[in-house]
């Protein structure tokens, strides 16, 4: 496979332009077949530049921010946990969270007994209108064969210490049924703000490899 | 029998790579283009998800994530007929000669 620069290159601009691409990327094989697909697609009217656009904006704006809104409102409002628990759908909703398809989610609360840590074992099921796209090691092969039968293994990697008196519960995600992870809040944060708090929990914490940061002192 | 995909339990001693990942324009505009597509209901998740699913399996561990999207989502146009596929080759050579 011979990859190129673009840059420095004598093109025309033929109206074929890709906007958002970088000028110098290196163009694999599998990237022209892309876009191959892409300007073919165009032309027949199937689906336009402006379309992919508007989805390529719409997942750079999703990030674990959306779900750390949603877990600092549960933890300062013990009504709105419950119903974020009991119809997660509906309270996602109250703070401007609409589901995006069909897949419905889930919310687990980590408690001192029950800690549940998220894994997709065929892929990469995740909950991205609440953490956005999911990382690499979230779609690792390593993560997806060994969460389910090393769970605190897994999670020590990540520095993560599970203790042994706290259950831990891994939960497999589906096309259908996504999970986000209610973390612990942590200790020391009871004078602090939603914003504050927003802060303190990361993507990790709401995947389970982690926990919400201690406030700094 | 379960498929490649079918991860769980699997024996694997690799350490998993916490390294952040950085998009490729290719990969946004892959994404975008499969979001573009169910929305109009050209294709379905479960479709995508077959379509990589049959991807062979020496092939399925050679390929990134989101080379198995790209393949996967080529394998779909052109079995649902809105793409040819001597026309995607076309037209990756011509951007081969297009873009150097």
């Amino acid at each position: 496979m011979s990859t190129h620069t673009h840059q420095g290159h004598d093109h025309a601009h033929d109206g074929h332009e890709h906007e958002g691409m970088l000028e110098d990327v290196e163009l694999s094989e599998r990237a022209r077949r892309v876009l191959a697909m892409e300007e073919l697609l165009a032309e027949k009217g199937v689906i336009g530049a402006s379309e992919v656009q508007r989805l390529i904006d719409f997942q750079g704006a999703r990030s674990p921010v959306d779900g750390a809104r949603v877990v600092a409102r549960a933890w300062t409002d013990p009504d709105y946990k419950r119903r974020l628990l009991a119809d997660p759908e509906a309270a996602l909703l109250e703070l401007g969270y609409p589901l995006v398809g069909s897949a419905k989610l889930a919310v687990l609360e980590n408690t001192d007994a029950v800690h549940h840590l998220v894994v997709c074992t065929l892929c990469s099921c995740y909950p991205t209108s609440l953490l956005g796209l999911p990382p690499d090691w979230y779609k690792s092969f390593a993560y997806r064969s060994r969460a389910v039968v090393d769970p605190r293994g897994v999670m020590r990697e990540f520095g993560l210490d599970v203790g042994d008196g706290v259950e831990v519960r891994v939960v497999d995600s589906t096309a259908d049924l996504r999970y986000l992870v209610l973390p612990q809040r942590p200790t020391g944060t009871e004078g602090m703000s939603e914003d504050e708090l927003i802060a303190l929990v990361t993507r990790d914490s709401m995947v389970g490899v982690g926990v919400a940061l201690a406030p700094v002192a | 029998m379960s498929g490649v995909h079918d991860m769980g339990g699997r024996p694997n001693d690799d350490p998993i790579d916490q390294s952040e990942h950085v998009f490729s324009d290719w990969e946004r505009h892959t994404h975008a283009m499969v979001g573009a597509l169910r929305e109009k209901r050209i294709i379905t998740t479960d479709e995508l998800r077959r379509g990589i699913e049959s991807i062979a399996p020496e092939e399925y561990g050679k390929l990134s994530y989101y080379e198995r999207w790209a393949a996967s989502l080529e394998t779909l146009l052109v079995e649902k007929g809105l793409l040819a596929q001597d026309e995607i080759d076309a037209r990756a050579e011509a951007l081969r000669e297009r873009w150097g």
